[in-house]
């Protein structure tokens, strides 16, 4: 189980807890502002951009080089940036809170 | 080669220097073809423009047989991104469960008047009727204004053997300046009327932005749509397996639909009108010329995707473009996705087998490549699921 907090574009903080699946998925089954997920969490359409707080990078991990890819042309993208449908939920991501991009 | 099968005509060129220029009436295009080059050009609008000309960025180009801006699809940003806004939450409302139900039922009941003929022709008596019935649940109009859509055929603005149809595209323009006259007097809670009363930039839409996001709502969602649905049961009828997959597996349909979106790429390109002079893979683009966005080459791109030319169902990186990217990624792509996600949910329910009885390939052709896009007509029987 991990206990992942999104902090949205009007500044609310919502804390959710998740056991499986993708960060993204979990966003959008708690209904989180500004995380879409309109792929459905293949990479395609990055809908689920999410800035990590700096502290939580090392739980997180790197993206991979098509992830990178998609975030190098996303306007908003900083070296804080994930697509979340790439966050597998687990016990290494208790705690993280994540910044919603749009 | 299986009758379903969808060939890829750009893969040596891609491989081979990644772009082609092919002429478009004495308006040449350079079609771009790697997936990294496609992405990167659609991604920046300041050197490579939506916001030429209304009609020129589109190949063929519609210069010479419209006027009215389409939009947001032909500004840039910052506009695109106000007019967008103005936009979004009513193209997102596919997402909400009322709104699949009522598609849920659509889709349900076409599949049960086709099981109870002998032979259907999929594009006309199938996919069209789809797609016009589905189209009112994204303007919120009355149901029977699908018959008038499907009078018009599978593309609004062509007729069989012309490419370009003025006296097409000007039924539809009629109707809609109809249908905005009509919401402007009496307002209702459909799409007209919402536009007519939406805020831009301090003040209203203008009839004449509505009318553009009308033209667009009715011509970027028609053949794309009719393409995606009649590939899908071409599909389906070479792969009876995985229809029955899909029914064990319904939780890779979200991966399957992404994945014919990635194969199938019903709009083949989209255009750019370049602003200065500059170099896109290595090719010299000069201003004023023209680029295009191939997204079906893009989505065959070795490089990216692994067995590009094979539908895997359950490909779980796809970083296709299927829906355009960037900036301008499809407007109607929430509504196209959930038209999928039923269809094939609804067919893996009901659906046995798929016979093909006839077919006639629809073969697009832009300079030396020729690129199947769907199919003029197909016949097939569908096989009802025996309990």
């Amino acid at each position: 189980m991990a206990k992942i907090t999104f902090i949205t574009s009007d500044e609310q903080r919502i804390t959710v807890e998740g056991f499986s699946g993708s960060v993204m998925a979990l966003a959008v089954e708690n209904g989180i502002k500004g995380i879409d997920g309109d792929c459905g969490g293949v990479c395609s359409c990055a809908t689920c951009h999410v800035h990590v707080a700096p502290e939580d990078v090392t739980k997180t991990g790197e993206a991979s080089e098509i992830e990178t890819d998609m975030l190098e042309l996303d306007d908003h993208a900083d070296q804080y940036s994930r697509l979340s449908c790439q966050l597998q939920i687990s016990e290494v991501l208790d705690g993280v809170v994540l910044r919603v991009a749009k | 080669m299986k009758k379903s099968e969808i060939p890829d005509p750009f893969a040596a060129q891609r491989s081979k220097c990644g772009y082609e220029t092919i002429d478009d009436q004495n308006d040449p295009v350079t079609m771009l073809l790697r997936h990294k080059d496609v992405r990167k050009t659609a991604h920046n609008y300041k050197t490579f423009t939506s916001e030429a000309v209304p009609g020129r960025i589109v190949v063929p180009s519609e210069v010479n047989i419209r006027d009215t801006r389409q939009i947001p699809f032909e500004v840039d940003p910052p506009k695109h991104g106000a007019y967008r806004s103005v936009l979004e939450a009513w193209f997102k409302r596919p997402n909400n469960a009322g709104y699949q139900e009522a598609l849920t039922t659509m889709v349900s009941s076409i599949i049960e008047e086709m099981l109870a003929k002998e032979s259907l022709e999929v594009v006309n008596e199938f996919a069209l009727p789809l797609q016009s019935r589905a189209l009112t649940l994204l303007l919120n109009t009355p149901f029977k204004e699908s018959e008038t859509w499907i009078s018009w055929g599978t593309h609004v603005f062509r007729s069989e053997g012309e490419a370009l149809d003025a006296d097409k595209a000007n039924v539809l323009y009629d109707y809609i300046e109809r249908e905005l006259d009509r919401a402007i007097a009496n307002p209702s809670d459909d799409l007209y009327s919402v536009l007519m009363q939406s805020d831009f930039d301090g003040r209203k839409l203008t009839k004449e932005e509505a009318k553009g996001v009308m033209v667009l709502t009715f011509a970027g969602g028609r053949d794309t749509v009719i393409n995606a649905v009649t590939n899908a049961i071409a599909y389906f009828a070479d792969h009876p397996k995985s229809l029955k997959r899909l029914r064990k597996e319904p939780e890779i349909i979200t991966n399957a639909v992404e994945e014919m979106i990635r194969y199938f790429s019903p709009l083949t390109h989209m255009g750019r009108v370049v602003t200065e002079d500059t170099q896109v893979c290595e090719h010299a683009a000069k201003a004023d010329s023209r680029v295009s966005l191939c997204w079906a080459s893009a989505n065959r791109d070795e490089n990216v995707f692994e067995n590009p030319d094979e539908i895997v169902l359950n490909r779980k990186i796809n970083p296709h473009v299927g829906f355009g990217f960037s900036h301008h990624n499809c407007l109607g792509a929430t509504h196209a996705r959930q038209i999928l996600r039923i269809l094939l949910k609804e067919l893996s329910e009901k659906i046995e087998s798929i016979d093909i009885l006839d077919l006639k390939e629809n073969i697009e052709q832009w300079g030396r490549f020729q690129r199947k896009v769907g199919y003029h007509k197909i016949s097939v029987k569908f096989n009802a699921i025996t309990p």
